[in-house]
């Protein structure tokens, strides 16, 4: 198939950017999307010009690289699917294709498709982790049983791969979905309940310090999030918050 | 020789170390330091004060005759008190002194990101580093089906025993057998640990831990999260190291790529790194420097690793002077979907947990598979006695589950035989349709509904199915684009990990001083073939438990070091080196793309050097990489600039070192006569096509020792003793 580009390019951090156009023929439609944009970026280079900059790693839609808006959508049209996991056969012969980087006030963009989200580092930095030393002198791993449904809930909030499509897709850049979803995973089991409070603290702290926005309740972070986290996340991130300012 | 060598004094010695002149005496008191009196007063000569600083043991047995330049440091004694023996004696480091030593780490997976947290929470300083943007994204968090761990809690026979045999035995007898016992000692603690941190393992009704198995095991050791075992351990070795990040005990470097090793006087004192948002070329000192950086499975172009893994770290060492050991021992993983076409630019794996459940076969009938390929059948209409489950019929006792090296090379002789079921007639079907109906069976008799309802059977079955592989079973239609609950999948092997790697000692330091690798970028625990689940294993192992240990070994001799200048002309060489490199690599203003010449690489490995090996052809390969090499040095376009974010630069120094490796990944395999786990060579086999070793001649490591850019390198044979373990022929029959 035949399809026109267009992209997001912008130099640097400091110089403004703009959507230029390309036009890609012979797709394929078993080609990922990122394979596609390899294609054209091999016919950049092959023309002397400097080849689109974008994120990606793993390519099996879980290392939370790779972070295209694609015709406005985070990770694209599909559900529960990151970019590199989308394929060509998703679109059609002679389709307009947008493609920008995700935006976001606390993402910068470094280049074309880059962002920087360094942001949701320091976010888990300061609480996102149980404070047990690694040396290994703990208790037998069967020593707490803990029941298979909070295990289960507990095991769907750690599932998210950090990749900001909550925050590209939330009219306020939020990150409350991202937050929720580390908090509620150590609320969800008996290791995590020692320091709970202090955790929620730092963390929204930290989150808000970055910059991100708050939460409006319109959902749009878990209908884009790839790994369809539950915005019930953000509701338990609001319970733990709230708990831990009333003891 | 001895008397021609120049003798020092023990102040000269004390200064070289950086020690008092007490410390020498008292090693010379315990043995450590060999001394002679000369006139009355001690004399050590200089080439036992390198053997010295080389952390070599004087009296350790291995190695003496077989003229090994190295010594292994594996402690003598039982099996079973060998690590508890060598913590009791190894040198420690106070708190004090810890916290005026510094340590890099290069890379943040498994292994990388939990000795990061380890070496912080003792209380060293830590310098971390990644290529990605975020230390969470290393590729361990791809890993799937699970990880390994002596715990028996399905009493089902397990024991550390059992597991460092299964893992001997699984090596095809090519791994250090004391490691490999650490190894198992260790595991248990591994999620003991895991659990303390949060990480949600799967869990039966009890609220205990739930188990599988895996391949060419016949316990259930292995504790899994879904699909997404490794994310979930990945993540939790972040959030420790996050913990230490907050505490100010590491400084994370993301998006920073290590360029060269600065070697000071012997010793590994620092690495240049390259930032790639802006380009500038860093120097950081530190006291020693431990490799994490994975495995070189992208030397193949196509693999299940992440597009950006890569030799780089590994190789910049190799370089130094640290030794590459076994770099032909590559694990080409059973179970990946196949190619689709010439536009892949990855492979992705399906995990080999899914053979507990699904049954992998051929059609019986060429005519059958011919029509398949063109589309005239479909393999739901092949009947069961129309159907090769070849792998149940070559080795009833393990039947799926044997060994990923056992599993690809019967797929590959299968389709080179003409059975293969997709248009390239590179792939052969794993079903689960028998298991839908086994669980589904179970489900209704369980839960009082009419089992005789087909209908309802197959939903039941298909639910429990979704519930153990659902990510699996969605990634596969995603890509595939069918429903693998009601076809069966189209897989085919895949380069998928590498058992070879930087040479390292018991405590897991390389052949130069200061200088550690870790998890996939080091050669020791895995031999020939790693089992599955045993990855994971092994990064939290080394990064936890192992490292945090030994590296005291040596430090404890740099404790009056003081902190590292990168003032030293060792440090402007090493980056004036780096600038060179990448003023000549971008110097042409057209030409091919780094891309083309590291496909051109992948389809010679892949050829030459992939699921089976002749001399003629590794001849040819190593021909033709040089040839190819110098074609990228020469011909080799990157657009951009090097003062900014260009990942073409970036890609273009990871694909010169793939470029050397290949090299010495045929010069490897041609100087191993034999077939041994993923190393597989066509003129040494059974009559039945197994692998055929040798264990007569070949029960070494082959370590490679760089001789400079002309020479050919050199071949140091760490032989491999078996003292508890009697070796055998593998059989999985």
């Amino acid at each position: 198939m035949d399809l026109q580009l267009k992209i997001w390019r912008q130099k640097n951090k400091l110089n403004k950017g703009e959507i230029k156009n390309y036009s890609i023929k012979n797709i394929e439609p078993d080609m990922s999307f990122l394979e596609m944009l390899d294609i054209l970026n091999q016919g950049l280079i092959s023309s002397g010009e400097e080849p689109v900059a974008f994120d990606h790693d793993c390519r099996e839609g879980i290392c939370g690289a790779c972070s295209l808006v694609i015709n406005g959508a985070p990770h694209g049209p599909d559900k529960g699917t990151t970019t590199c996991q989308l394929h060509m056969r998703r679109f059609n012969d002679g389709d307009t294709i947008y493609i920008e980087p995700f935006r976001g006030n606390s993402f910068p963009v470094i280049k074309d498709l880059v962002v920087d989200r360094s942001a949701f580092d320091r976010i888990q930095q300061a609480g996102g982790y149980v404070s047990v030393n690694t040396s290994g002198n703990t208790v037998d791993a069967n020593a707490t049983p803990i029941p298979k449904p909070d295990a289960d809930k507990a095991f769907e909030a750690a599932a998210c791969i950090g990749c900001g499509a909550c925050v590209a897709a939330c009219k306020n850049s939020s990150a409350m979905l991202f937050v929720g979803a580390k908090v509620s995973q150590y609320a969800h089991l008996p290791q995590g309940k020692v320091e709970a409070k202090e955790r929620v603290t730092n963390m929204v702290k930290q989150m808000d310090k970055e910059g991100f926005g708050n939460c409006t309740n319109t959902g749009a972070c878990e209908a884009h999030c790839p790994k369809e986290i539950s915005v019930e996340n953000i509701a338990n991130l609001n319970r733990e918050y709230l708990l831990s300012k009333i003891k | 020789m001895e008397n021609k060598a120049k003798m020092l004094s023990i102040k000269v010695v004390a200064e070289t170390l950086n020690v008092s002149q007490k410390t020498i005496r008292r090693h010379i008191n315990s043995g450590k330091i060999n001394s002679v009196k000369l006139g009355g007063v001690h004399r050590i000569s200089e080439s036992e004060l390198k053997r010295f600083m080389a952390g070599e043991v004087v009296d350790s047995n291995a190695n003496k005759d077989s003229g090994f330049p190295l010594s292994n440091k594996v402690p003598s004694g039982p099996l079973e008190n060998k690590w508890s023996k060598h913590k009791g004696n190894i040198n420690l480091v106070s708190p004090a002194n810890k916290r005026n030593i510094d340590i890099i780490v290069v890379g943040t997976g498994l292994a990388g990101a939990s000795a990061s947290a380890t070496l912080a929470e003792l209380g060293y300083n830590v310098k971390s580093f990644c290529f990605q943007d975020s230390p969470r994204r290393a590729h361990s968090i791809a890993a799937q089906g699970g990880i390994n761990a002596a715990k028996n809690y399905q009493g089902d026979g397990d024991s550390n025993y059992r597991l460092f045999y299964d893992t001997i035995k699984g090596g095809d007898y090519r791994s250090r057998e004391a490691n490999v016992y650490r190894l198992a000692e260790v595991s248990a603690n591994i999620i003991d640990q895991c659990v303390a941190q949060g990480v949600p393992f799967a869990r039966d009704y009890g609220g205990l831990l739930d188990n599988r198995s895996f391949g060419g095991v016949l316990v259930s050791r292995t504790f899994y999260a879904k699909g997404q075992t490794g994310q979930q351990l990945l993540l939790g070795a972040y959030s420790a190291l996050n913990r230490q990040i907050n505490r100010g005990k590491v400084d994370m470097y993301s998006r920073h790529e290590m360029m060269e090793l600065v070697v000071v006087k012997g010793k590994a004192r620092g690495i240049i790194t390259r930032n790639l948002v802006n380009g500038k070329i860093e120097r950081h000192g530190a006291h020693a420097v431990v490799i994490a950086s994975g495995g070189y499975g992208n030397v193949f172009y196509l693999s299940t690793n992440a597009m950006g893994s890569n030799v780089t770290a590994g190789w910049k060492i190799y370089k130094k002077g640290a030794f590459f050991a076994n770099p032909c021992y590559t694990q080409i993983h059973p179970t990946c979907i196949p190619v689709s076409g010439e536009h892949q630019s990855k492979l992705t794996l399906m995990s080999e947990s899914l053979r507990n459940d699904g049954r992998i076969w051929v059609p019986k009938k060429l005519e059958d598979a011919d029509k398949i390929r063109k589309n005239q059948m479909k393999p739901t209409e092949i009947t069961e006695e129309n159907r090769d489950y070849y792998l149940e019929r070559r080795y009833p006792a393990f039947g799926n589950l044997v060994p990923r090296d056992v599993a690809s090379r019967a797929a590959k002789e299968r389709c080179d035989a003409g059975y293969g079921v997709n248009k390239t007639g590179q792939a052969v079907y794993l079903d689960f349709s028998s298991a839908i109906i086994r669980y589904g069976k179970e489900k209704a008799t369980s839960t009082g509904q009419d089992t005789n309802n087909i209908d309802l059977i197959k939903k039941l079955g298909k639910e429990i199915i979704k519930a153990k592989y659902g990510n699996l079973f969605q990634m596969y239609e995603k890509i595939a684009d069918e429903n693998p609950y009601e076809t069966p999948m189209k897989i085919f092997p895949a380069v998928h990990y590498t058992m070879g790697g930087v040479w390292v000692d018991y405590n897991l330091m390389t052949s130069i001083p200061g200088c550690f690798a870790i998890g996939e970028a080091n050669f020791s625990d895995h031999g020939a073939n790693r089992l599955g689940a045993s990855a994971l294993m092994q990064g939290l192992a080394d990064g936890y438990f192992v490292l945090p240990y030994t590296i005291g070994d040596y430090l404890a001799n740099d404790i009056k070091t003081g902190s590292i200048s990168i003032e030293s002309k060792e440090f402007v060489e090493a980056e004036n080196a780096v600038n060179n490199f990448i003023e000549k690599i971008t110097k042409n203003k057209s030409g091919n793309s780094v891309d083309y010449y590291h496909r051109k690489l992948g389809k010679i490995m892949w050829d030459k050097c992939g699921m089976s090996r002749n001399q003629k052809g590794l001849k040819e390969a190593i021909k033709e990489i040089k040839e190819l090499r110098k074609d990228f040095h020469n011909n080799v376009f990157v657009p951009g600039f090097s003062n900014g974010y260009n990942e073409e630069l970036a890609k273009a120094g990871r694909v010169a070192d793939f470029l050397e490796l290949g090299e010495l990944f045929a010069i490897d395999a041609l100087s191993r006569e034999e077939s041994c786990g993923g190393h597989f060579r066509e003129e040494h086999q059974t009559k039945e096509g197994e692998a055929l070793r040798n264990d007569k001649d070949y029960t070494y490591a082959s370590c490679w020792e760089f001789m400079g850019e002309q020479n050919h390198p050199k071949l140091n044979k760490e032989h491999l003793n078996f003292e508890f373990i009697e070796l055998k022929s593998r059989s999985y029959k």
